[in-house]
């Protein structure tokens, strides 16, 4: 069953297509990729599903429901979540508050609840509190609940952002280059942290990455974006040989 | 408990501690707009004003109930951070500060050319209804509020469109709604302060809302420590206390004022207290509350 399903759609930025008609369905519980050289228009792609750019044509439904006239904070309450390539972390924020305000998007307590400390403002906060908790643990970031996000290592601020994003309870998570500056292990560990949420909390991932070893191992599916158009689409073994990708990204190799 | 202080505390003792109380509320409000959800506010002092001369006017012509008088002030001051926090949606940084600006300004003017204002001349003869009591018992009404709400989920909403408007919208926040409210609330405070203010020199005037006003009461903020409710207190204690103790150099007063300023911001460039909330002093120091 899909999730996500693009048809056609199109973005300018003045005069240049970052995307041309791009059509693309992504099936629940997949673990999907989205390869391309720089400036292919991966992370345009991803800021048009979260509702941050609204395409000039083409039509986006998730689940089933018309994405059309949903901002950025609403894609969110559908269930949409993401991390960024350039991390963009409250980094004067601990690290479990950072969680616990990936969190929002499902909570209802409101301003009055929140002032008074009314019963079921707590009531809420406990649980978001348990909840932020067990999602570091998950990440391996427990310990260093207190810090400041900005105190965290690279590789570390990479995985709080995918700890805040899960807070929301996404149906649909996209990780823009989550192993960007990781090192070899930390990919490694990566790639466990991708499977192991994939099954917990039975959701959908869609990545953009540029490590191939990586997205050859983790995905199912891939798509490769060349000039704001997707120029292939299949399983790993199908990208490794398909002639139009090797030219233009993969590169002849032995 | 005013009467046996006025007995054993010194008139001029008594009125810096008020000042610092009424200080401490205008403060706490600006913190939540500039301090906590990052949006410069330059203008604090045209809510206070609204707040001063609607709570002056209540009392003195329509014989109002001090109390009452006080919320009506604070409730239109709200109403105008509301107005004023729509703008906000489209404006950052030095832009948002100068519609901050020019805000307080038209207020100001407004109240130049307001007749049951007194015009220029402004309003004398309130009566003297705010006293140490009501200034300390709302003070740390507000403290203890303000705290709650900052390490709530609406307060939490607040600083994270601080530290990355993006990201907040990532995580489900409405960062327009959050932003007005911020203004809603801080005005709030500062109308509140404003009433306060009114009450106790009994004599306001359009030039008491001028824009060093705003400027004194963002310097509160900005020397104890951004969205740092502790520091916001530190930072308004010390600014209220310096101008007296500076009298001593007589003319060289704001020369002295300024380049203390300059030094601290030197030494502390985040404030004096940084980003220490009250939530991290309950944690590091009582081992108790939060994680």
């Amino acid at each position: 069953m899909e999730i996500l399903q693009m048809e056609g759609i199109t973005l300018e930025f003045g005069g240049l297509r970052a995307l041309d008609s791009v059509d693309l369905t992504i099936n629940a519980g997949q673990i999907f990729g989205i390869i391309g050289p720089n400036g292919a228009g991966k992370t345009t792609l991803f800021n048009i599903i979260t509702g941050i750019y609204v395409p000039v044509e083409g039509t986006i439904s998730f689940r089933g429901q018309d994405m059309q006239g949903v901002t950025a904070y609403k894609a969110a309450g559908l269930g949409i979540g993401r991390t960024f390539q350039n991390i963009r972390l409250f980094n004067k924020l601990s690290v479990i508050d950072n969680v616990r305000v990936g969190s929002h998007a499902i909570n209802r307590s409101n301003f009055i609840s929140d002032l008074l400390g009314l019963p079921r403002a707590w009531r809420e906060e406990k649980i978001i509190l348990a909840r932020a908790r067990q999602l570091l643990e998950m990440v391996g970031l427990y310990s260093k609940r207190h810090e400041y996000a900005d105190n965290l290592s690279y590789g570390e601020q990479r995985r709080l952002e995918i700890a805040r994003a899960l807070a929301m309870n996404p149906a649909l998570l996209l990780l823009d280059e989550p192993a960007a500056g990781m090192n070899s292990s930390e990919k490694v560990e990566l790639m466990d942290l991708i499977y192991q949420i994939r099954e917990e909390f039975n959701l959908t991932i869609l990545l953009v990455e540029h490590d191939m070893n990586l997205v050859m191992q983790i995905c199912e599916r891939i798509a490769v974006l060349n000039y704001g158009r997707i120029i292939a689409e299949g399983t790993p073994d199908e990208i490794k040989t398909n002639e139009a990708v090797i030219s233009s990204y993969l590169g002849a190799q032995a | 408990m005013d009467a046996i202080l006025t007995q054993y505390i010194d008139a001029y003792y008594l009125r810096i501690i008020i000042l610092i109380g009424i200080n401490i509320i205008l403060a706490l409000g600006l913190n939540i707009i500039t301090g906590v959800t990052g949006q410069l506010s330059m203008g604090h002092a045209g809510f206070m004003s609204i707040g001063a001369y609607t709570a002056a006017i209540l009392t003195m012509k329509f014989g109002l109930p001090f109390w009452m008088a006080l919320l009506a002030g604070a409730s239109l001051a709200a109403f105008f951070g509301f107005l004023i926090g729509i703008p906000t949606l489209r404006l950052e940084g030095d832009y948002l500060a100068m519609v901050t600006i020019g805000f307080a300004e038209i207020i100001r003017v407004f109240f130049l050319n307001f007749e049951p204002g007194g015009k220029a001349v402004g309003l004398y003869g309130m009566p003297q209804h705010t006293t140490f009591t009501i200034v300390w018992v709302l003070v740390i009404i507000v403290i203890l509020l303000n705290a709650k709400l900052l390490e709530s989920r609406t307060g939490r909403a607040f600083y994270a469109i601080r530290e990355n408007e993006i990201a907040a919208q990532a995580s489900g926040i409405n960062t327009t709604r959050f932003k007005v409210l911020a203004f809603t609330v801080g005005s709030f405070l500062g109308g509140l302060g404003g009433g306060l203010y009114a009450h106790y020199m009994s004599y306001i005037a359009p030039q008491d809302f001028a824009f060093m006003k705003s400027i004194e009461i963002l310097n509160m903020v900005v020397l104890g420590g951004m969205g740092s409710i502790p520091g916001t207190i530190l930072g308004t204690i010390i600014l209220t206390i310096a101008p007296e103790m500076l009298r001593i150099v007589a003319d060289y007063r704001l020369l002295f004022y300024g380049a203390l300023l300059v030094i601290l911001m030197i030494f502390r460039p985040n404030g004096l207290l940084g980003d220490i909330r009250i939530y991290d002093i309950r944690k590091r120091w009582f081992n108790r509350g939060v994680n």
